[in-house]
């Protein structure tokens, strides 16, 4: 192992799902904690402590650390939309890589059970109205639902949409299929939110959230954490022959942001930023995509997930449909994607997702993945999108 | 006659109701809110410029699930009138698949929002099939 490259020591999720009896950082201990073990080591190895929380009260890194460990080391509380996880490990990555600091702990925690509908205002009471201009629109009435939609599910189900505009019309039921596999895969996840296969008549024919997106295309708002401990290469060295057994090589990890593109003010483009992340991120590891043998990607809708086929490069160009059509992306196929069930059935807390889907990874590789094991897996890819937008991409290989 | 404001400020209501944008002087690209700079190439010089009030719709969804307040469903959109990408509603035509299509022509029209308490009446801009 070369003395540079960055290793995840250890790496932990709760169960997604609803936790009633635990708040935030009970949370995030559990992950945090579960981590620390499986890594073998304590909070006085850490020299730096990256968090993420989006929906609770702020300053969740501080308040994590009076339950696990006050050792005085700098936090860095960050907060990416769905990107947030990612952006934590990828914070702690940076540290290590930067010589700063031996070995980083990234959390993620959320408490999203119950939220429902995300995104989209809504539309103020008319009682005792002004019209006023108002903001960078000079708007008198709030625009989500008039001027098109705020919601996530609407906004994802354009970004699907667009995608059959562009390369010829994906419909409805293709869209479906896509989570006749995510479902049918999280029966095999015992720490999946929801384990339960269903047909794609029942999927099609469940409520309809925003078209195509019916009720079980969506990702499931749930609580959860996830956790991991990184370090260097030249620290794994000095550590036990277990130790450098379970390490996984963080082969890449890079975030970008959405650069300009015409159309990006009106409909957030989730494509360009994913398309350069890849790019980069395969170049980094020295891997193409045909090396893969996994992948977990960002579906927090069925129409999400379409197009980021494209983007990460696991079919040729407009090649998205015939890609899932010819079986490729579920567990027995060529290139297997979200055998954890994904963000539809396993859950999707926002800030723990972009870890969440690391530990899946990883659990493949290290051969420790039970019943849902692909078989001999050596190299995998997680990627997360942050609407707004960031974009997180890791690739991940097994210990040589 | 009765005073109108529009919805946003980027839609213009005479001599006939259309869209405005802020283009960079600089590079061309197009914005309907306040800019502080171009996104695209960093200038901070701006004209504006009418938009075309036909076009095609590049994507769209039946929204049937919205926040409180939000009448549904309704069908959300992006139309490129023109070189230029515009967000609004589909209105007037049936929000079903059936009746909405991808590659659709669609021209801009007008509704009322209601009058305030002191009786300026606020018009919104969609979509209709042209
Ligand atoms: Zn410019």
């Amino acid at each position: 192992m070369a003395t540079d490259d960055i290793w995840i020591l250890g790496i932990a999720m709760t169960k997604f799902g609803k936790h009633a009896d635990k708040d935030i950082v009970d949370l995030g201990a559990d992950a945090a904690m579960a981590a620390l073990r499986d890594a073998g080591v304590s909070m006085r190895d850490m020299g730096v402590l990256a968090a993420g929380n989006l929906m609770g009260s702020g300053g969740f890194g501080q308040q994590l650390q009076k339950q696990i460990g006050q050792t005085g080391i700098p936090v860095y509380n960050v907060s990416n939309a769905c990107a947030t996880g990612a952006t934590a490990l990828r914070t702690a990555i940076m540290a290590v890589k930067s010589g700063e600091v031996k070995m980083g702990l990234a959390v993620g925690a959320e408490k999203l059970a119950g939220a429902g509908l995300l995104g989209g205002g809504g539309q103020a009471k008319s009682a005792g109205k002004k019209w006023e201009p108002k903001g960078r629109f000079g708007a008198v009435a709030p625009t989500d639902g008039r001027i098109g939609t705020d919601t996530m599910p609407g906004t994802f189900a354009q970004v699907g949409m667009e995608y059959g505009h562009k390369y010829g019309e994906v419909s409805f039921e293709t869209f479906a299929r896509i989570s006749e596999k995510n479902h049918a895969h999280s029966v095999l996840n015992p720490l999946a939110a929801y384990q339960k296969r269903f047909t794609l008549e029942e999927i099609m024919g469940d409520m309809m959230i925003a078209y195509p997106n019916t009720r079980p295309m969506c990702s499931a708002n749930c609580d959860g954490a996830a956790a991991a401990v990184v370090t260097s290469g030249e620290v794994l060295r000095t550590l036990s022959p277990d130790q450098q057994r379970r390490a996984i090589k963080v082969s890449a990890s890079v975030l970008t942001t959405d650069p300009y593109q015409e159309a990006c003010q009106i409909l957030p483009d989730v494509n360009t930023l994913t398309r350069n992340a890849a790019k980069i991120a395969y170049e980094q590891a020295g891997v193409s995509p045909s090396d893969l043998d996994l992948v977990e990607l960002h579906d927090c809708f069925a129409t999400a997930e379409l197009v980021h086929y494209d983007n990460l490069m696991l079919c040729p160009e407009g090649g998205a449909v015939d890609f899932l059509m010819s079986g490729a992306p579920w567990r027995d196929g060529s290139t297997p994607v979200n055998v954890s069930g994904g963000l539809q059935s396993k859950g999707h807390p926002i800030s723990a997702t972009g870890i969440a889907n690391i530990w899946e990874i990883c659990h493949h590789l290290r051969g420790e993945a039970g019943d849902r094991q692909i078989a001999n897996a050596k190299v995998g890819l997680a990627h997360v999108i942050g609407l707004g937008s960031a974009c997180g991409i890791h690739i991940l290989e097994k210990a040589a | 006659m009765s005073q109108q404001i529009a919805h946003v400020s980027y839609l213009k209501l005479d001599p006939k109701p259309h869209l405005v944008a802020n283009e960079c002087t600089s590079c061309g690209a197009r914005f309907f809110d306040r800019r502080n700079a171009c996104a695209s190439c960093f200038a901070s010089d701006f004209r504006t410029v009418d938009v075309p009030t036909e076009g095609e719709v590049t994507s769209f969804t039946i929204v049937a699930l919205a926040a409180p307040g939000v009448p549904v469903p309704f069908v959300a959109a992006t139309v490129k009138c023109g070189g230029t990408s515009v967000r609004g509603n589909i209105i007037n035509v049936e929000p079903t698949p059936d009746k909405v299509k991808l590659g659709m022509k669609v021209q801009l029209t007008t509704f009322s929002m209601g009058a305030d308490d002191d009786g300026l009446e606020a018009v919104g801009f969609g979509f209709e099939p042209a």
